[in-house]
């Protein structure tokens, strides 16, 4: 593997490319340049994100009445099977790929990722099986209508006879985005392993950099078993193998196990780069250090370890013997112990500190509270009585839809906030920005909170029709899904706008401390004119200690000379 | 030119160097972390084919008793043995002997050939098809998956074979051998955990 760009580099070290108006096709090219590459990844990941979202308001629009009266109730099954496929394959994994491919060389001082063309590769993937499985609409008997976790028997139902069907191609599609995405694990795992910069040691390598790391491990551990399960599932669904096929002797529940054993950790995979840009965003908008950076760092790998251990708890109600729901439940609530050091550390952070709620900052500190209730809530379907009480109904699904949307989709949010001056050079319009929190925070309670009294009063998930009984909440929960679909509007107009026309802020305009804001905004190909010699760890706000010895430090005096108090309010 | 910035473009050109040396390391290190991965499919059918056997009242198709085990140990010793063979390989390489590497190199070949028409021969003699329940469903499954991995190895090496003809193509390292013949170690170990557990443990 190769380490140079398409382009001569002498050429063109040091100059700024996405910025110049003659180079928006770059976007549009195989390039291997791991910046273009990470802003590919967002901006397909989150055109994926507004499909899926199409379908999550479609759905509203069914439960806003009891009756099932807006669509078809096999529409109704593709509709919930493709937005949980595509939010999780073609959305939150990709755009997390996408920051991490961003930013992991840039914090870590490398020119590139260590194999810049299997990158490039693994992203072009993504679009490839997104389109694939959105083609499942065209074709006779329409999507997989198996839910996104496929299980057998239900999933080897084929109505129409034909070889290619939607649960057909449902796993072709999964397959491809896995291999895209072991690829990208490989990647960032040698990435991070091997191209630090000189002087960079495991504790002077940002929490964002570890949290990647941690998630990429998951994949490559986890990722392999539901291949496995998927390839399996395929060939009775195929080949007349009878695997999970019960009439003919096979074993459903085994499928079920290879697929949690990776779709649980799966979940670590996703909120851990979340945790990253927590920790990344807390210390720069609270001018603190990151409280606890150490403990931090080492619980993200810790949450690794555990989570290859818990995924049973999403099949106590699969006739799981009882010694093992005792196990499971117990290693579930140990995952609550690195995830709550790490808001204690959160918190610790911001205590104190002189708080600037910007936009990013705003959607940290939302993700965050929502993180709570989620790891709550968590708690209670880890422990067996609950989950058994709740299995199946809408609990569960407002459970997961606060870690998927309150904490990560937010993040998320926090991270592109953040980022964007680094990636454009220009400000987003703080107005927008705000305006898009608060319509965000405030149609993710009226969504996701009434769920939880739907699950307590038993109202089942995955139904087009409900008792009357549950109307109300599902009139509220309707009118907080438009609420999140409008939420979208103004941050594509304040991306796309200040994109084109903001402000130009200059290298650095949130006075942070860290490698990635020592390359010009955008960074040029190379990324640096020379290497950074890292001299000491991330956070140093208030200390007087150098971060790099060959280079000019970041400059953070400005920025508390020039803030007043109204802006530090 | 300062001292100190004359030090760092010292220190600058230190660190490209080592990080253009180190690129075949990293490719390396980026195949073994691949080859766990991958590794992590074969135990997911291995302990999917431990709990089918362990919890399936009917495990052998109706007229199978179990497997034949002499002429897949024979397959089995000639597989185990290409991995010595492909190691003496690696070693005449690293000793600039480009013929006699081509020489080991084709032998492994040949004996990874072996082992692919041995299992198609006894693919072929077996009384049972892939549709016959759990047992013929999984050893199949594992055979099949295992031999696609030895036929990706003899393809790998055919592929270093002709590589080694181009003039002066392994003179600056050769990851590519290594990456084969790592690979190519990876799939007999799979094989004797196989081994174990369909022909072994019946």
């Amino acid at each position: 593997m190769t380490n140079i760009s398409l382009e001569p580099i002498e050429i063109v070290r040091g100059q700024p490319y996405p910025g110049a108006p003659d180079n928006w096709k770059r976007f549009f090219t195989f390039s291997t340049d791991h910046k273009v590459i990470g802003i590919q990844y967002i901006v397909t990941s989150f055109i994926f994100f507004l499909v899926g979202g199409l379908f999550a308001m479609i759905m509203r629009g069914e439960l806003i009445t009891p009756e099932a009266d807006l669509v078809d109730r096999t529409v109704y099954n593709a509709l919930f099977t493709m937005h949980g496929s595509v939010m999780l394959f073609f959305w939150t994994f990709p755009v997390l790929v996408g920051l991490g491919n961003y930013l992991v060389p840039l914090m870590i001082g490398a020119r590139d990722m260590a194999f810049p063309r299997l990158n490039a590769v693994s992203f072009w993937m993504i679009p490839i099986a997104g389109i694939l499985m959105m083609s499942s609409f065209l074709i006779p008997g329409g999507p997989s209508q198996s839910g996104w976790w496929a299980y057998p028997p239900v999933s080897l139902q084929n109505p129409t006879n034909n070889l290619i069907n939607g649960q057909v191609l449902w796993i072709l599609s999964v397959a491809i985005s896995g291999v895209s995405s072991i690829m990208g694990a490989v990647n960032f795992v040698t990435t991070i392993f091997k191209m630090r910069a000189p002087g960079m040691t495991w504790f002077r390598t940002p929490a964002f950099v570890w949290s990647v790391l941690a998630a990429q491990l998951i994949q490559l551990y986890g990722l392999p078993s539901l291949t496995g399960g998927a390839i399996m599932l395929l060939l009775d669904l195929t080949a007349g193998t009878s695997f999970f096929t019960p009439e003919r002797g096979g074993n459903p529940i085994v499928y079920q196990h290879f697929f949690w054993f990776y779709s649980h950790p799966a979940v670590y995979v996703m909120v851990l780069p979340v945790f990253g840009i927590f920790s990344e965003v807390l210390p720069v908008h609270a001018r603190k250090p990151l409280f606890g950076y150490r403990v931090i760092a080492v619980s993200s790998v810790i949450i690794t370890v555990i989570s290859s251990a818990v995924w049973v708890h999403h099949m106590f109600a699969s006739a799981t013997p009882p010694w093992m729901r005792m196990f499971f439940m117990v290693t579930t609530m140990l995952v609550a112990v690195p995830s709550g050091i790490k808001v204690f550390g959160w918190v610790a952070t911001i205590w104190g500190g002189k708080m600037r709620f910007t936009t990013p900052m705003l959607f940290a500190l939302g993700g965050i509270s929502n993180w709570v209730f989620a790891g709550i809530t968590g708690i209670f379907l880890g422990s067996v009585p609950i989950d058994l009480h709740v299995h199946n109904t809408y609990f569960v699904v407002g459970h997961f839809h606060y870690v998927l949307y309150g904490a990560i989709v937010m993040g998320i949010y926090a991270g592109i906030y953040h980022w964007f001056p680094k990636m454009t050079g220009r400000m987003y319009y703080e107005g927008l920005g705000k305006l898009h929190f608060v319509l965000t925070y405030v149609g993710t309670a009226l969504i996701f909170l009434p769920m939880h009294p739907l699950g307590l009063m038993g109202m089942p998930r995955r139904v087009a029709s409900y008792d009357p009984e549950f109307a109300f909440w599902n009139v509220v929960a309707s009118i907080g899904g438009f609420l999140l679909g409008l939420s979208t509007l103004p941050f594509i107009l304040n991306m796309v706008s200040a994109w084109v026309r903001g402000e130009k802020v200059g290298n650095n305009p949130w006075r942070a401390y860290g490698l990635e804001w020592l390359t010009s905004s955008p960074p040029s190909v190379e990324n640096y004119e020379e290497l950074p010699l890292v001299v000491s760890g991330p956070y140093g706000y208030g200390r007087s200690e150098p971060l790099v010895s060959n280079v000019p430090n970041p400059d953070l005096t400005e920025f508390s000379e020039s803030l007043t108090p109204q802006e530090a309010s | 030119m300062t001292v100190e910035r004359a030090i760092s473009q010292d220190t600058e050109a230190t660190v490209r160097q080592h990080q253009e040396h180190d690129e075949a390391g990293n490719s390396k290190f980026g195949f073994i972390v691949f080859l766990l991965s991958e590794s992590v499919i074969f135990l997911s059918f291995f302990v999917g084919y431990t709990i089918f056997k362990t919890t399936t009242a009917d495990w052998y198709p109706e007229g199978v008793t179990g497997l034949e085990t002499k002429e897949p140990l024979i397959n089995t010793i000639v597989l185990i043995s290409s991995s010595f063979v492909i190691y003496v390989a690696e070693r005449y390489l690293h000793d600039k002997k480009l013929w006699g590497f081509r020489i080991f190199l084709l032998a492994t070949m040949a004996m990874g050939g072996y082992f692919l028409f041995g299992q198609t021969v006894e693919w072929s003699g077996l009384p049972f098809k892939f549709q016959d329940g759990l047992f013929g469903g999984m050893f199949y499954l594992l055979t099949g998956f295992h031999g696609l991995h030895v036929l990706t190895g003899i393809l790998l090496q055919g592929l270093m074979l002709g590589r080694s003809l181009i003039p002066n193509n392994y003179d600056n390292g050769y990851f590519g051998v290594e990456a084969t013949s790592l690979f190519w170690h990876f799939v007999d170990v799979i094989w004797i955990v196989l081994y174990t557990l369909i022909y072994v443990w019946q």
